[in-house]
């Protein structure tokens, strides 16, 4: 048995198992409780570089589970799978990557700030959950599974967001996000039911392969489409992000951002690779271009008059989530046409793919270092915060970079990546690079305004006090201010190494199939 | 009795997903028309019970036998075994959102007192 052929399973099973490891752990006592969930994070974490190895330097990975054989996706001459099965290629392996990054960055986190709190065995249960779940759904090559995962972590995160339950705040965050997040979960099963009963599959390679088009279809993406957006935080339907992302703990925060990856990435999973032949070259890459541009400046807009930290960041997700909308809808229209490709659209997806690592991980780690302020001065409110930077000097220069790097200042990564973004946008229409623009200095000017807020000015007299993050803490801003300045300092290794396979394992369709449906 | 029902659902067709229809849209009214807490979770029950309902549809077969070899006796026509397993699971997850949601139902009512959406809205301000 070789274990490298069995890390698909193991991507979502150690998160798992430690989920359901904790009530017996959780009773041994602090110290080893602590290095349980490191040990179990950081374990997630090597298994999902491993499976980035072998994807991005090799074929997709393939595991049936229950089968006879783990690679023997087509059982006893059957035409299409029958059963479960995980399918991971260069584009689910680098969203696994930032999935587990975050998250293990927010486990050493919490475990400084969740210190002081009760109900330890709930929070590591649940925050395991979660990763479980965001996980499960880059690695799943079944739709269905792709509802259960989203479930999964939709659950956990509705636990999470309500983890203060004595604050009325954190249940009507939670309560508004699960009403909504139900509908819209009943709305895709919806969708993948009457897929069901029409193409009699729910393995997406195989949907993929006898997918045609008509009004069943059309209708089904559209459903789909929708509940995904939402679950991304695209603009029309964006009011849970900020709530949610505000109220819940600042390690799950952390974690959430990149939960609405795992949806960003069921979105463009299912436009690029279950309905290429309805979604290419037309109307629904210009549905993501206008989505991604409201989401962008709408989102940007509501920003700059936050007072809250984390509220403002709330909002700034879903303006960067708008660059990425943007970037793969222009990929999508460009997909196709050979010709429009090499021009730009390998350039746009490559761009969105690197903004959305970027995204996942300066966004966690600003989530952080709001996270840290409000441990260190017990307020999220931005006018009553002022001098920090003398008291806290890590989070001071942690938060410069990051910010730096989500206003898309050169030299940091934020920079290229919009960079390739507005130079691919501009081939579609010279509207939606200005846009882009737009954003990004309305941006940089409300970073500026919680640096400037947060951080200088005189010392107040209420903070005089204030020391430095615990060691936890900062060790956990430690691990995405180094995987930032790695992508600052090496973007073209990075671009041509992952995400340039990334986008080339997206737009090639027949590839996805290939491996599982055989030479079909 | 059954046979009657049987050949009357025979020679209605596809009304059964008529119904499924209409709950959803039931849910869906009572979901942005109700102000009360309680009435809008059972609303989303409802939603999830008509989605279980459409998927156990589609594996329904006119005359088919449970999809088990050794109950189905004479009769070779089995349902789809398979959109039963979806719904199992999709009950179980219903069911534990459902008890989420009443759980937080009653942290609200004990911050706020009250289960109308207006009335919380009010008293937060």
């Amino acid at each position: 048995m070789n274990i490298r052929d069995h890390l698909p399973a193991f991507l979502v099973m150690l998160p798992l198992l430690g989920a359901f490891l904790t009530p017996a752990v959780g009773s041994l006592g602090k110290v080893i409780r602590n290095g349980f969930y490191i040990l179990f994070s950081f374990l997630t974490l090597l298994t999902s570089l491993s499976i980035g190895c072998a994807v991005f330097w090799g074929n997709p990975m393939v595991y049936v589970m229950g089968g006879d054989s783990f690679a023997l996706t087509l059982p006893s001459g059957m035409s299409y799978p029958v059963r479960i099965l995980f399918e991971i290629d260069a584009f689910g392996a680098l969203f696994a990557i930032c999935i587990a990054i975050a998250s293990f960055a927010g486990a050493l986190f919490s475990i400084a700030y969740m210190d002081k709190f009760s109900g330890w065995k709930k929070y590591l249960a649940l925050y395991f959950m979660l990763t479980a779940g965001a996980l499960g759904m880059c690695a799943t090559g079944d739709l269905f599974n792709f509802f259960v995962f989203v479930e999964i972590s939709s659950i956990a995160s509705f636990g999470l967001v309500a983890f203060w339950r004595d604050k009325p705040e954190a249940i009507e965050a939670s309560f508004k996000y699960m009403l909504v997040s139900q509908i819209a979960a009943m709305l895709l099963l919806i969708g993948i039911g009457s897929l069901y009963g029409k193409y009699n599959s729910v393995t997406m390679a195989a949907l993929s392969s006898m997918m045609r088009d008509g009004y069943l279809e059309r209708v089904v993406i559209a459903l789909i489409f929708c509940v995904l957006a939402f679950k991304c935080g695209a603009f029309p339907m964006h009011t849970w992000m900020p709530d949610a992302y505000a109220e819940a703990p600042t390690g799950v925060t952390c974690l959430l951002v990149t939960v609405s990856q795992a949806s960003f990435y069921g979105l463009i999973r299912v436009c690029y690779s279950i309905f290429p032949r309805i979604a290419t070259g037309g109307v629904v890459g210009w549905v993501l271009i206008v989505i991604g541009c409201m989401s962008m400046f709408f989102g940007v807009m509501m920003a700059v008059v936050q007072h809250e930290i984390k509220r403002l960041m709330g909002y700034h997700s879903i303006s960067q989530v708008g660059y990425m909308l943007l970037a793969l809808g222009v990929g999508l229209v460009a997909l196709g046409d050979q010709k429009d490709m090499i021009d730009y659209g390998y350039t746009a997806m490559k761009g969105g793919l690197f903004h959305a690592a970027n995204y996942s991980i300066y966004k966690a780690l600003l989530f952080l270092c709001a996270g840290s302020l409000y441990y260190a001065t017990g307020t999220r409110n931005l006018d009553k915060m002022g001098g920090l930077a003398r008291n806290m000097p890590w989070t001071t220069g942690m938060f410069v970079i990051a910010a730096a790097a989500i206003s898309g200042l050169p030299p940091f990564n934020g920079f290229v990546s919009k960079w390739m973004i507005y130079e691919s946008s501009f081939a579609i229409h010279p509207i939606l690079p200005a846009i882009a623009m737009v954003t990004s200095v309305l941006t940089l000017a409300s970073f500026a305004k919680v640096f400037q807020a947060a951080f200088l000015g005189p010392a107040k007299a209420d903070f005089v006090a204030v020391r430095e993050a615990p060691g936890f803490m900062l060790a956990g801003m430690a691990v995405l201010t180094v995987a930032t300045l790695l992508l600052t300092l090496f973007p073209s290794w990075f671009t041509s190494n992952i995400f340039e396979k990334a986008a080339v394992a997206l737009a090639d369709n027949a590839a996805y199939v290939r491996a599982v449906m055989g030479g079909i | 009795m059954t046979d009657s029902i049987v050949s009357a659902l025979d020679t209605l067709g596809n009304s059964a997903y008529v119904v499924v229809a209409l709950l959803i849209l039931m849910a869906l009214y009572t979901m942005l028309t109700q102000k009360n807490l309680i009435k809008i979770c059972v609303s989303i029950a409802i939603l999830g019970s008509s989605v279980n309902m459409f998927l156990v549809l589609l594996g329904y077969r006119d005359g088919g036998e449970i999809p088990i070899y050794f109950l189905q006796g004479e009769n070779q026509a089995m349902v789809l075994p398979t959109p039963q397993c979806l719904t199992l699971t999709a009950i179980v997850i219903a069911l534990a959102t459902t008890a989420l949601m009443l759980s937080l139902i009653i942290l609200l009512h004990k911050h706020y007192g009250t289960l109308d959406i207006d009335e919380i809205r009010r008293l937060r301000g």
